[in-house]
């Protein structure tokens, strides 16, 4: 890779809980525009790995640099695990995706550009003047994933966004964010604790070890872009999710 | 309507029992008048202007105190939970003087604020003041920690966390010490009136009443000093229901 080309370096990495190392001298670059999957067995610090990332836990030792600058240096969007205790219950779905703008400093009319813009980008049918515990938790989470994209980030976190919805309504959102993700072409970490959702969403996907956390593998998943639900049965698809469960076996063994 | 149907056989029932109680002699009808006898001896003081007046100056007595309590304990109370290293330093003397009968505070508050109308206001407000407090701190402190964390991804800075998210997170248990704050105002405010040098409020009237033998009016007094705790307990759960409207949601 080309420093250009470079979104995210990662080098020396250090973090204890307890005493006990997650990550000791951990090293990682990131493609500009690339999906980068985090999967691994419970507790190996993938989610720790995004939150160091993303400025909001502090990290021991080492760096984490994007384009040469610091987290606080850029713009980045952060979707959580649980929408319901992420989204602001008091502000209609429309004013918490308005919220970073409006931490941005933009003006009125820009703000409301980008509202529209971003409704028309998630063809967005349910009304938005409600209130976030009057929709449903897709509607919730696509609230969410709007709020995070609405200030254009650089870098984009998903920590296990799809979790805590119904197989249905994560397909859907599954199938709506590629599509954007790869139209706007947002370097994005995303931590998963579904194999197949971590193959369909990465352009490269990261397999971690147990503690101390290394890379187990690092498979480049090159399947065409959009990823339907019918790729999900391709010879290629199941291939890679074969190699990609046996190495985690030996990882979770290990 | 339905709604209505239970308390009103349940307070129905009551006068029933207290008129059944009367009839079975239970007590000296000094003592315990019949129903009809307290209801009109109570509409009587109320017609002559008289148990209007008391029961306002306890209902002014009491939103006084309610308001300097609120105006100390919810800036003071998020400040502190805000600050949660600060506020476990002050939690065991804010623990220690929410759980000392107010009561037993009043020879002091006499010494400070001497025997008039300050005493009781001020007892009532220090009272109310620290539940107030507690409440609102722990309304902070226990804020979604996701939520913090967002409204820092998305560039806020720390005041701007504390106005855009930590008091809207304390909002509920803010007013849940508000009412608690509010309740225990007016048992203070009442005991105050009946020790504390008062020429009137419902808590002088009721004793008043006493010593006087007017039992009928006594128990009058004592149900109109009920409604009154009831009836703000109520406007405050209204209030949380029409301002908290995301809680529990």
């Amino acid at each position: 890779m080309t420093p250009r080309e470079t979104a995210i370096a990662i080098r020396g990495l250090r973090k204890a809980f307890g005493g006990q190392p997650v990550y000791s001298g951990f090293d990682l670059d990131v493609k500009r525009g690339d999906i980068l999957g985090i999967f691994g067995p419970n507790g190996c610090g993938k989610s720790t790995l995004i939150n160091m990332a993303a400025g909001l836990l502090p990290k021991d030792g080492g760096e984490i640099l994007y384009d040469g600058r610091e987290v606080s240096e850029i713009r980045v969007g952060y979707v959580f695990q649980n929408y319901r205790e992420a989204l602001f219950p008091w502000r209609r779905a429309a004013d918490n995706i308005r919220y970073p703008l409006r931490r941005m400093g933009l003006p009125k009319a820009q703000v409301e550009a980008r509202l529209t813009a971003l409704a028309e980008r998630f063809r967005v049918r349910f009304d938005l003047n409600r209130y976030p515990y009057e929709l449903s938790g897709g509607q919730q989470q696509l609230v969410s994933i709007m709020r995070a994209l609405a200030v254009e980030p650089e870098v984009l976190f998903l920590d296990e966004p799809f979790s805590a919805l119904d197989f249905e309504t994560t397909l859907a959102l599954r199938d709506l964010l590629q599509r954007v993700l790869k139209d706007l072409g947002i370097t994005t970490l995303l931590v998963s604790h579904d194999l197949e959702e971590s193959i369909v969403l990465s352009d490269r996907l990261l397999m971690l070890t147990r503690r101390p956390t290394t890379v187990a593998d690092d498979v480049p998943i090159v399947l065409p872009w959009p990823r339907a639900a019918a790729a999900l049965a391709s010879p290629d698809f199941m291939a890679l999710k074969a190699r990609c469960l046996d190495v985690f076996q030996r990882a979770v063994a290990a | 309507m339905r709604a209505l149907v239970a308390p009103v056989a349940g307070a129905v029932g009551f006068v029933l029992l207290w008129q059944l109680a009367v009839w079975a002699r239970i007590a000296d009808p000094i003592l315990l008048p019949p129903p009809a006898e307290a209801f009109a001896e109570t509409w009587h003081a109320f017609a002559a202007g008289t148990l209007a007046h008391d029961t306002w100056r306890t209902v002014e007595r009491t939103g006084l105190a309610f308001l300097i309590a609120s105006a100390i304990g919810v800036p003071l109370g998020v400040a502190l939970g805000a600050a949660e290293r600060l506020y476990r330093g002050v939690e065991f003397v804010v623990d220690f003087f929410r759980s000392t009968p107010a009561s037993a505070l009043f020879p002091l508050f006499l010494i400070l604020f001497g025997p008039g109308e300050g005493t009781k206001i001020a007892v009532a407000a220090f009272g109310a003041a620290l539940v107030i407090l507690f409440n609102a701190a722990y309304g902070v402190i226990n804020a979604r920690r996701t939520r913090v964390l967002a409204a820092r991804i998305m560039g806020a800075t720390a005041p701007r966390i504390l106005v855009d998210v930590l008091i809207w997170e304390a909002l509920p248990q803010i007013l849940v010490g508000m009412r608690s704050g509010i309740s225990l105002a007016l048992v203070i405010v009442v005991v105050a009136e009946m020790f504390i040098g008062s020429t009137d409020g419902l808590g002088h009237r009721v004793i008043n009443a006493q010593m006087l033998f007017e039992s009928g009016l006594m128990y009058g007094v004592i149900f109109v000093a009920g409604a009154l705790g009831y009836l703000l307990n109520l406007g405050f759960l209204l209030l949380e229901k029409r301002f908290v409207h995301w809680s529990g949601r």
